[in-house]
Formats: structure tokens, C-alpha cells, sequence
């Protein structure tokens, strides 16, 4: 091979797709076929692993820290479900018009995070979805407050009910806008921009050295982020047809933050696998032991950060055979 | 006179009590090589960092290529044309030599904003690279984790993201610190393999490369500067010699 296509092959050798990857999304269209029983606890897997991956676009790529995600997925949850009790039925403009509410309101939030140290941005994060929390609860004419709020939903395209009468559609609508956001963030990561933000991620001293301007960067990708966690609350409300004020709640940004530990961060997929993880676990074992389920999810939090902080999909991705390995999880 | 590539006029900085700058006035011909040299102490990073923008003058003026640029931040001043490397190698430990290129190509020719495109499929982009990593000696290392690079590769990867950007200037801040003996060679040849438009300050301890790359030299001490002249006037210079070589040249 000669030295220029080395060096095209190398740096776009995460672009490529790998049988193994492609096999994972298959995997997912048939447990939703062969499984229907489960198509709700998929659904909800689904759900999260978007909610994960958003997490993921600014902790794995940007470095930014976030103990508040719940609140673009809060403005999600509840932009979706207040257009559809007035009047906008149809699922896929709501959840685009909610996905954009949430993306404006990380824009508009970004800025308060390129202050401070991890602990500020913390703080600024938690703050937020509290005070968002709030509002939710006190402006109960739009939200219904305590109470929640109810709405009814058209078919997709008039043909395919979501919500507990199409559960197996609900879990197919997550996947196929789970599908298209993770392609459209593959490419983003892929990108110039995608690299920049590696940059600023390893040596912000360096990256700025070279031109590269951080605040808008990291303004951009929060924006992105925001909009993900909207569409994966807005996804939590459409196939459920109902909202209530825990989609702001601290332990969804907790709990998030975790499936994207366990799963690990930095390739998009760690949001989905650690989502399958933590909810399989949570299903496991809060059927065996009710009550002590979170022990071992403690447990294993704890073994995974100490014990050399090597994420779980790479493990299993060095397990394929050369030649069924992806690129993006390189 | 023609226009001077990078000029100070009466540079000052204090912090608090101490005068780390105290009135510099240093002016580099365009394709100039110029070496600062000074024991430690003398204020060579304050004056280093008062040139990138990353610290503002107390008083004084910085001009690049004839324009005041002393308002200007790091990063727009990196953007027209000043460029330096790290004394201390500043890298990007997991990405590799030719993601770190293409990371500085990009951003020059104004694409990493970009969110759409494929950063390793720009032709303009990768062809440049190629010609870096070449230049640098760094083709075959090209796909390795900058970390594991052998230290002198880092230092030639170190120039290399500098001159990635197409400086007009060019400031080498200890370029061949901390190098084992047996990579000096090619960092001392990358040297004298630099573009002769660039126009180049080089800040150094080590007298053998400062002799040999540089045409001019500046001595500065405890924030003044001693005198500038050619590296025979310097070497012959009394003073440079007492306060350069200390009690040597007492001896």
C-alpha cells in the first residue's frame, strides 16, 4: 500500500462499519420480533442507551461533566407531551419540535459550563434541572404538575399505534430514532469538528495553540447533546402516552451517568451496551431480591472504575474475530 | 527598513513587585533566525508569553508583521501567522501523529467547525499531512498512539503541529530539551530543514544548537536585554560571558 493510502486508510478507518457492528443492530430488530413479551423492557433499553449516548457526546468526547442531564430530558419529556395535549397529535413532529426545545435550552445553558473547575460544572448542571423540576411542578396548567399530564398520540404515519396498545411499534420507533441519531453522531464524531473536540478533550493548552477555539466547540456539542436527551425523553412520553415530574428527577441524571460508566465512554456504543446492562440487572435482580438489587449494581460500579476503568464493549469487541471488529469502537 | 516579522517596542510586565519584562524592544527580520538566549530566571517565559498572547504587557506594544496585535488574544494571534512549540512537550497523548496533523491542517484551512464532512477524506488535507509526516520523519509511526512515540519523535511531532499551521513566525521553545544524544541529529536537521520564509525565534539553553541554527541572538537577563548581535559578537561579549558562564568565566 503506498503512504498515502495508508494514511487515508488510517484516518478513516473509524468510519467504516464492521460486520460486528452490523450485527448488533440486527440483533436488536429481532429480539424485538422473537421477544414481544419484552418489548416494553426494550423499549425502555432503547430509551436509555439514547439517553446514555447523549451523555456520551460531551463526558467521552468533550470531557464535560454532567450530574443535571435530566433536565434536556425533562424539556423532552414534557415539550413533547404538552404539543401533543394541545393539539399537535402526530409523534414525529412532536418529538423533533421537543428534541430542538431541548437542543435551544442546552445553547443556551452551555455557556455557564466553560467557567470553573468539574465541581462548578457539576453544581451549574444539578442546579438547573432542579430549578426546571420546579417549574414544572408550579406551572401546572401547562404540566398538570403533581398530577402529570395524559395525552393521545396519532399513529405513525397513520397506520402504526404507539403506547401500550403497540408496544412492539413503541420499540421499533425508539430503534429506528435511536438508529438515525447514532449514524448521524458516528459522523459527527468522524468529523473535523469530532477530532477538535478530541483534541480539546486531551490538551485544551495544545488544541488552543493551534486555532482551535473552545468555547464554541463545546458550546456546539452541549447544543447536540441537549437535543439527544430531548428526543430520548421525548421518546419516554410518546410510548408511554403519559409525563410525570420524575423525568426531571436526580436519579435519572445518576442513573444515566452510570450506564454510561459501566457501558463506558468515548464510542457511542458504551451508552446502549451499559443501558442493557444496567436495566437487565435492574430487571434480574429486582425480581430475585427486590430490595438489594442496587447493592450489586453498587458493587459493580465500584469493581469497574477501580478495576482499570476498561470498558465493558471493548472487552467483549476484542473477543471478535479480526475481521467482524468495527471501526468506530477502535 | 522593511517591515520587521515580529517586533516588541518597549515591552514591560510586572508581577506586583518584580519586573519580569523590563523594556525589551527585539525586532526580527522576515526569514530571520534568531535565538534568545539568558540564564535562568532572565524572563524568557514571561517574554514568550507575552509574545503568544497568553499573558497582556503592563506597558509596551507587540507587532506582528507591522500590526499591533497586543489586544489580541492566543488564538487570534495564532490565527494570523504566530505559532510556537512547547518547551514541555504539549501533544495529544492517544490520537496519533496523523490525526494531530489533520487536526492542525483542518483547523487552518478553517474546516474543524465542519460536523459533517470525514476529517481523514479531505484530499487538500491528507496530502499536506503526507508531505508533514515526511518532512518529519514520522511516516512510519504515523498510525501509533503519540505516547508510545519514542521521546525524540515526540519532539519532531512537536514541530511538526507548529508548522502545520503555516506560521509567519515561528517560536521554538527549547526545541531540543531533554532529547537523548542519539536523536539530536534529527531534531538539529528538522531545524535547518524549516522553510526560509519562516521567520524564526528560537529560546534556548543548549549554546552548541543556539551557535549553529541561529544568525542572530538576543542575551536576556533578569528581564532587560544585555545586548543582540551576531553569535561571534556574542560569544566575545565580556559581559554575556560573566553572566552566561558565570564562574567559568571568572576562572
Amino acid at each position: 500500500m503506498s503512504e498515502a493510502a495508508r494514511l487515508s486508510a488510517h484516518l478513516t478507518r473509524g468510519a467504516r462499519w464492521g460486520l460486528g457492528e452490523i450485527a448488533f443492530w440486527l440483533l436488536i430488530v429481532a429480539l424485538i420480533f422473537l421477544v414481544p413479551s419484552r418489548a416494553l423492557l426494550i423499549n425502555e433499553i432503547l430509551i436509555a442507551g439514547l439517553f446514555a449516548m447523549s451523555l456520551d457526546l460531551i463526558l467521552g468526547y468533550a470531557g464535560i461533566i454532567s450530574l443535571g442531564h435530566a433536565a434536556f430530558f425533562g424539556i423532552g419529556a414534557y415539550g413533547a407531551a404538552i404539543l401533543a395535549s394541545r393539539g399537535i397529535h402526530d409523534p414525529i413532529l412532536g418529538l423533533i419540535l421537543a428534541s430542538l426545545l431541548a437542543g435551544f435550552l442546552g445553547l443556551a445553558t452551555a455557556p455557564l459550563l466553560l467557567r470553573g473547575s468539574d465541581l462548578t460544572r457539576l453544581m451549574v448542571t444539578l442546579g438547573i434541572c432542579l430549578m426546571l423540576g420546579e417549574l414544572a411542578n408550579r406551572n401546572s396548567w401547562a404540566t398538570g404538575g403533581a398530577d402529570g399530564l395524559n395525552f393521545e398520540l396519532t399513529p405513525i404515519f397513520g397506520l402504526l399505534p404507539i403506547g401500550f396498545t403497540g408496544q412492539r411499534n413503541a420499540a421499533l420507533y425508539s430503534l429506528v430514532v435511536l438508529f438515525l441519531l447514532f449514524v448521524l453522531a458516528r459522523r459527527i464524531v468522524q468529523s473535523p469538528f469530532g477530532l477538535s473536540l478530541r483534541a480539546l478533550k486531551e490538551n485544551r493548552l495544545r488544541a488552543g495553540a493551534l486555532g482551535v477555539s473552545a468555547p464554541h466547540r463545546l458550546i456546539v456539542i452541549y447544543a447536540i447533546s441537549a437535543t439527544y436527551a430531548g428526543a430520548a425523553g421525548a421518546l419516554v412520553a410518546q410510548t408511554t402516552q403519559i409525563v410525570s415530574l420524575d423525568v426531571f428527577d436526580f436519579h435519572r441524571s445518576a442513573d444515566v451517568l452510570l450506564m454510561l460508566i459501566i457501558g463506558g465512554t468515548g464510542y457511542l456504543y458504551g451508552g446502549i451496551i451499559g443501558a442493557a446492562l444496567f436495566i437487565a440487572i435492574k430487571d434480574g435482580l429486582s425480581t430475585a431480591t427486590p430490595e438489594y438489587w442496587e447493592f450489586w449494581i453498587g458493587l459493580l460500579l465500584v469493581a469497574l472504575v477501580l478495576g482499570g476503568r476498561e470498558r465493558i464493549g471493548a472487552r467483549l469487541h476484542a473477543l471478535l474475530p479480526r475481521r467482524l471488529r468495527g471501526g468506530s469502537a477502535a | 527598513m522593511s517591515e520587521a516579522a515580529l517586533e516588541t517596542r518597549g515591552l514591560v510586565r510586572r508581577f506586583g513587585g518584580l519586573v519580569a519584562t523590563d523594556n525589551v524592544s527585539l525586532r526580527l527580520e522576515p526569514g530571520a533566525r534568531h535565538a534568545l538566549i539568558g540564564p535562568n530566571g532572565a524572563g524568557k517565559t514571561t517574554l514568550v508569553n507575552l509574545l503568544t498572547g497568553i499573558l497582556k504587557p503592563t506597558a509596551g506594544a507587540v507587532l506582528l508583521e507591522g500590526r499591533d496585535v497586543s489586544a489580541l488574544s492566543a488564538n487570534a494571534r495564532v490565527r494570523r501567522g504566530l505559532c510556537r512549540t512547547f518547551q514541555i512537550n504539549q501533544l495529544f497523548p492517544a490520537m496519533t501523529p496523523a490525526e494531530s496533523l489533520c487536526l492542525a491542517v483542518g483547523e487552518r484551512l478553517g474546516r474543524g467547525g465542519s460536523w459533517l464532512g470525514l476529517a481523514g477524506a479531505d484530499g487538500a488535507i491528507l496530502g499536506e499531512v503526507e508531505d508533514l509526516l515526511r518532512r518529519f520523519d514520522l511516516l512510519a509511526v504515523m498510525d501509533q498512539p503519540t505516547h508510545k512515540l519514542a521521546y525524540g519523535k515526540q519532539r519532531l511531532l512537536e514541530i511538526a503541529l507548529a508548522l502545520a499551521r503555516r506560521p509567519r513566525v515561528l517560536l521554538l521553545d527549547e526545541p531540543a530539551a531533554g532529547v537523548p544524544e542519539g536523536e539530536r541529529a534529527d531534531i538539529l536537521a528538522a531545524l535547518a530543514a524549516l522553510p526560509a520564509d519562516v521567520t524564526i525565534l528560537l529560546i534556548e539553553h543548549d549554546m552548541d544548537l543556539v551557535f549553529r541554527f541561529a544568525t542572530r541572538i538576543s542575551v536576556l537577563v533578569a528581564g532587560r536585554l544585555l545586548m543582540e548581535g551576531s553569535p561571534a559578537e556574542v560569544a566575545a561579549d565580556p559581559r554575556v560571558r560573566e553572566v552566561y558562564l558565570g564562574a567559568d568565566a571568572h576562572g
